[in-house]
């Protein structure tokens, strides 16, 4: 009798290992899977869903200073130590991965206004009230050494800020004028000053080193020249700039916190109107850090939350608060792109995911490819009513959204305000000023 | 910046804003004399003592005519001769004082104000920097638009040179290096690259373009051929099939036959024997069993036999030979097998081993077999009893199993034959029990083929039929005690069941065994199908078991059914769907104002006629897009609940409507994508490796040029200057409260 029998190739159908997913013979026939868009749609509005019910950004809190937290500093080589500077003038060092303190040092007395770590990470810089400058070890003293710091700088006025350059031993402090320091001098290697008030804060380009940006209290953001030992120019905003940062992958790019609630992003060449005007804080915003990809930064407010804004977009993508966190100071986005930290009022610490709904550890490569299918049908949906509500959904503490609506009446007023006017006067008479140029008083050459 | 701007105390800004009907300014007429000048002051004194703009006194403060040497003005027209007044007494300056006049002096500009001068520095240093900066243009505007980003940056470390390029420069030092060398060069070997021996290059540089090309040809064509008949022989080494074995194997022997060659002639006996085995194998093989049927002669005999009896006895005897020959043999068990042992196998079984071990038994009944199951009682089943003897005393076994052996392949033409011998006469029993079996076949055969021409088909009652020509060749005991247990079961007055499609030999053999009852009698009883699927089965009958669990699945079906009573989906569909229909259609408009042009008053009626009148009917709208499917309902009107989940307004990038509808409508989903395909439209913008630092961009990794130059080095290149204003700067700090 004849028999007949199917003979396949194991290779079609037979895994290599058991580990491996079972084969499925695929028929890409259009006609076989139908509606494909309203399938995707769903998938985008369920994936939206999920990272909503997902986003738990808050990891942990780092409890034990005796009093706000003024500054934070990363260390350059090492992803899980943190540097912290309270106002009562202790420096502790952090351990993110035990969440523990692994040093304290009483610093200064007074407030520590600033701290920065040197680029190789053996040591980090502190100022404070006292008119000090102090270098210290970063490694901890030896069993029955003294805490000392490795050099101490006495200055004749307050120091408010600090920051390292890049690649060589100098940094740069302010105060009433902006000194660059030699490491190996007790005396600044260059002042430069433009005008006499106080410097809040200095921050050295990390692209092109030998520049720095500064921000003064009458309401200026100065940019200086290290190798011409010149400031270069200066932009006069309405308000106060707390601080800037420097976008590390766009050489040319900062980015300026501002009293008036906003945050404004600049090309260095062009200061006349800032790139990008981003608003969503409701009130002063006190700092400000680049995420490492340069695609992003992080804000700290006055109102008690950080947000995340995409450096081309004015609106943020993210708020983060929790009930006890107070007024955050000082704000940090971690070397490896994945965490935040900030510093607040009310002593504490907090490390939150950049990302509020991913997973954290190790990725499976279905689980990394579901999350890139996701990510996409997400950006591709992006604009469907619903999944954009989903997506924009936060929940506020009621103080900030009642504030949000009060300023919403108010710039409705203004607005309503300016319209009229423009209607009831000669035309041209009252131009119209675009909002990003609004908040621009002057530009000093 | 000129002289001019810098002088901020000239007398013309001094005095613009003098009243316009003063008198003209002193500046007029610089070469006024002093005098006039007290007297112009004077009159300025004394009316600005009266009005009430009061003036503040204009001040002078550049140098007038008499300009001393301590301290000299820039005005324009003081000459350097003038200086010379004070030394008037001595009259040898009189040459110089002409040759001074005569020399043409150029006023210098003043040195610009500290402001200005830092403000100047500012610029050129920003004009500096920006330039510096721009050069990052292009690669952030890169980074910008590129599809993904992978951090950290940091570049792989660059491939190492090839040894070739390490050993260019190199030369052999050591003896033994040098004497590897000679060696090398004394057997021209090569020692850089290309690696290749004199006589090689040689070769290489020896066969012409064309030539190289037509021997590459030719390679690949072999080398191609060699590939294809490898393959080939790999496939047919796969066939299975045992036909094609066979003929393979053939072909092998025909090529052996060949390879014999043709008949020796020289030696005669040899010759013969050889002749003689060829045509004993020739013999054989068409002897063999394998010819039976399919040959020429088989095939011309098939066609004899209908004619002639000779033939037909003959071609009888030839398959009765080969199943005798077929049969494998068998141990005696029992009797029934003895005498059973030439039935077909599975009608055997069945009919002996009704409840047995053998797991074929147990196998679901075919429609076919189920209706046939349903007449399988007492009136039936007498036949193989009234059959049994004529079968037992008159045919041989052989026979018999022969027309089992074509009872399978002929039972479908068995029953159209069977069916239209109802018109024809009925073939007494006793005739039939003379006749062989094979005698009815041909007959029957004949007579059906006459039917067929007269074109009349016959569809109905093939599963009666059929068995009964099945039954007639059962020629057990077994079957026939079955019967009669069968038979009991039924009250004797009371009408056995009958299959509905009662064939005609079904109806006949009892006619034959009690030829007393009138036929009218035997037409009457229809059987109640229901009524006989809840009916019982006769005890024994082989298919119990089975007919016990199609009553469960029975009872199954009617469970569900209850269950889902009133529940009419296809109806309700319908209904829908007319409903559905209805509502899309155009109404009529009604027109008719009731209580117009009549008297009015309650349940006033509108007259029919006005009603026709004024009903306004509407154009039929298009035809539905569901009109010809009736299983489906297709609503052409919007969906007002989808209009939430649709984007109202065209998001920025796209200009028109159509390309957002064109983006959203590719899939990106492995559903719809290859892997591939998948994979490549799912990539993430950013990338970042987890616990990797990412520093910021380098201009090495930026791929372009960065300055040698450190900033320190820079900076500390003009300490002077650098201390000079620091010292500056904080003594004005100290200076400030």
């Amino acid at each position: 009798m004849k028999v007949k029998m199917l003979s396949r190739n194991p290779d079609n159908y037979v895994r290599e290992t058991k580990l491996d997913i079972q084969r499925v013979p695929r028929n890409y026939d259009p006609a076989l899977h139908p509606f494909e868009v309203p399938r995707e749609y769903v998938r985008a509005l369920n994936a939206t869903k999920l990272e909503r019910v997902f986003a738990k950004p808050f990891l942990a809190s780092l409890d034990g200073h005796r009093d706000g937290v003024n500054c934070l500093a990363k260390h350059p080589k090492s992803l899980a130590t943190v540097l912290s500077g309270a106002c009562d003038g202790e420096v502790r060092l952090w351990n993110l991965t035990t969440r523990k303190c692994i040093r304290t040092i009483q610093a200064h007395e007074g407030f520590v206004r600033g701290i920065c770590t040197r680029f190789c990470g053996s040591s980090f810089f502190t100022i404070g009230d006292d008119k000090t400058v102090k270098q210290w070890k970063m490694d901890g003293p030896g069993s029955g050494e003294e805490e000392e710091p490795l050099q101490t700088i006495l200055g004749k006025t307050v120091y408010t800020g600090i920051d390292h350059h890049w690649k060589e031993a100098v940094f740069a402090t302010c105060g009433q004028q902006v000194d660059i320091w030699d490491e190996q001098r007790t005396s600044p290697i260059c002042s430069m000053t433009w005008g006499f008030d106080s410097i809040s804060s200095v921050k050295f380009n990390p692209i092109e080193t030998f520049l720095l940006g500064s921000c003064a209290s009458d309401r200026n953001i100065v940019l200086y020249d290290m190798r011409q030992a010149t400031p270069l120019k200066k932009v006069i905003l309405d308000m106060r700039t707390n601080t800037i940062c420097w976008n590390p992958m766009e050489a040319f790019v900062f980015t300026a916190a501002n009293e008036d609630y906003n945050l404004y992003t600049f090309d260095m060449r062009a200061l006349d109107t800032p790139v990008m005007v981003h608003m969503d804080h409701v009130s002063a915003v006190l700092d400000v850090d680049y995420s490492p990809t340069g695609k992003e930064f992080v804000s700290a407010s006055f109102d008690k939350s950080i947000r995340i804004f995409p450096v081309d977009k004015s609106r943020s993508r993210e708020v983060y608060h929790t009930k006890r966190m107070q007024h955050v100071i000082c704000v940090k986005w971690t070397s490896d792109n994945k965490y935040i930290m900030c510093g607040s009022d009310e002593m504490n610490i907090r490390l939150w995911k950049a990302d509020a709904s991913e997973k954290l550890g190790v990725l499976s490569s279905r689980e990394k490819a579901a999350k890139d299918y996701n990510q996409k049908l997400k950006e591709k949906f992006q604009h469907h009513p619903q999944i954009k509500r989903i997506a924009r959904h936060r929940h506020l503490p009621k103080s900030i959204y009642s504030q949000i609506l009060e300023q919403r009446v108010m710039k409705e007023a203004r607005r309503r305000k300016e319209v009229n006017r423009r209607k009831h006067s000669k035309p041209g008479s009252v131009p119209i000023v675009p909002e990003k140029k609004k908040h621009i008083v002057a530009v000093v050459k | 910046m000129s002289a001019e701007d810098l002088l901020a105390w000239r007398p013309q800004e001094e005095l613009k804003d003098l009243p316009k009907d003063g008198p003209p300014s002193p500046s007029d007429d610089e070469a006024g004399s002093d005098g006039e000048r007290k007297h112009w002051k004077l009159l300025e004194a004394i009316s600005s003592l009266g009005g009430k703009g009061r003036w503040k006194l204009a001040e002078r403060s550049e140098a007038g005519m008499h300009a001393s040497e301590f301290s000299v003005g820039s005005a324009g027209k003081l000459a350097l001769a003038d200086l010379l007044q004070a030394a008037e007494p001595a009259s040898s300056l009189a040459t110089v004082k002409r040759q001074l006049k005569r020399v043409q002096v150029k006023t210098l500009a003043l040195p610009a104000s500290k402001e200005e001068v830092a403000r100047v520095q500012r610029e050129a240093a920003f004009h500096q920097s920006s330039q510096a900066l721009s050069k990052w243009e292009p690669i952030v505007l890169k980074a910008r638009q590129a599809e993904q980003l992978v951090f950290p940056l940091q570049k792989e470390p660059a491939a190492s040179a090839p040894l070739e390029h390490m050993l260019r420069g190199w030369t052999a030092k050591t003896p033994l290096e040098r004497e590897v060398f000679h060696t090398l060069h004394q057997h021209r070997q090569p020692v850089r690259d290309p690696l290749l021996t004199p006589v090689e290059r040689a070769a290489r540089q020896a066969m012409s373009l064309e030539e190289a090309r037509t021997r590459r040809a030719a390679l690949q064509r072999a080398r191609a051929l060699q590939s294809y008949y490898e393959a080939k022989a790999r496939q047919a080494k796969k066939i299975k099939s045992k036909k094609h074995r066979r003929v393979v194997k053939k072909g092998k022997a025909q090529k052996a036959l060949g390879e014999r060659g043709p008949l020796p002639e020289g030696s005669a006996p040899s010759a013969l024997e050889e002749l003689d085995r060829r045509e004993t194998a020739r013999v054989m093989e068409r002897m063999g069993l394998k010819h039976q049927s399919r040959g020429k002669r088989a095939r011309a005999l098939a066609i004899r036999t209908r004619y002639e009896p000779k033939a037909r006895q003959a071609r009888q005897d030839q398959l009765a030979r080969n199943k005798e020959l077929m049969q494998k043999h068998q141990a005696p068990d029992s009797e029934e097998e003895e005498e059973g042992g030439l039935l077909a196998p599975d009608v055997d079984q069945a009919q002996t081993d009704p409840t047995g071990s053998n797991p074929w038994m147990l196998r679901r009944p075919t429609s076919e077999s189920r209706e046939a199951r349903i007449p399988k009682g007492p009136d039936l089943l007498p036949e193989p009893a009234a059959l049994e003897d004529s079968a037992s005393e008159q045919e041989s076994p052989g026979a018999d199993k022969d027309t089992w052996g074509k009872e399978s392949e002929e039972r479908q033409p068995l029953q159209e034959r069977w069916e239209p011998s109802q018109d024809a006469e009925p073939v007494g029993p006793q005739a039939r029990r003379d006749t062989s079996h094979q005698e009815v076949v041909s007959e029957v055969r004949a007579l059906s083929q006459k039917l067929s021409k007269r074109g009349r088909p016959s569809r109905k009652k093939p599963e009666a039929s059929s068995l009964g020509a099945v039954l007639p060749t059962q020629s057990s005991e077994s079957m026939q005690t079955k019967v009669e247990l069968g038979r009991e079961n039924y009250p004797p007055d009371m009408e056995l069941p009958r299959p509905v499609s009662g064939g005609p030999r079904a109806e006949r053999i009892p006619e034959d065994q009690q030829p007393g009852v009138p036929r009218k009698q035997r037409k009457e009883p229809i059987i109640d199908i229901q009524n006989l699927l809840t009916a019982s089965p006769p005890p024994g009958t082989p298919w119990a078991p089975e007919e016990l669990e199609g009553d469960g699945e029975r009872g199954q079906r009617q469970v569900i059914m209850e269950a889902f009573a009133g529940d009419d989906v296809i109806q309700d569909f319908l209904k829908e769907k007319r409903a559905v229909v209805e509502e899309s259609q155009p109404k009529a408009v009604d027109l008719t104002l009731p209580g117009w042009g009549e008297w009015g008053g309650v349940g006033l009626q509108p007259r029919a006629k006005k009603r026709c009148r004024f009903l306004v009917p509407s154009p039929a709208g298009p035809p539905r897009k569901d009109g010809n499917r009736p299983n489906v309902i297709i609503s052409e009107t919007r969906n007002s609940s989808m209009a939430a989940h649709q984007v109202h307004v065209l998001p920025p990038p796209f200009s028109h409507p159509q390309q957002f509808e064109r983006t959203i409508q590719v899939p990106v989903g492995a559903t719809w994508n290859t892997p591939r395909a998948f994979q490549k439209l799912t990539t993430p913008k950013v990338v970042t490796k987890p616990g990797h630092i990412i520093k910021p961009i380098r201009a090495e990794d930026a791929g372009c040029r960065s300055s040698s130059r450190s900033d320190l080095s820079v900076v500390q290149r003009a300490p002077n200057w650098l201390s000079t204003q620091h010292r500056r700067n904080t003594d004005r700090a100290a200076l400030r409260p």
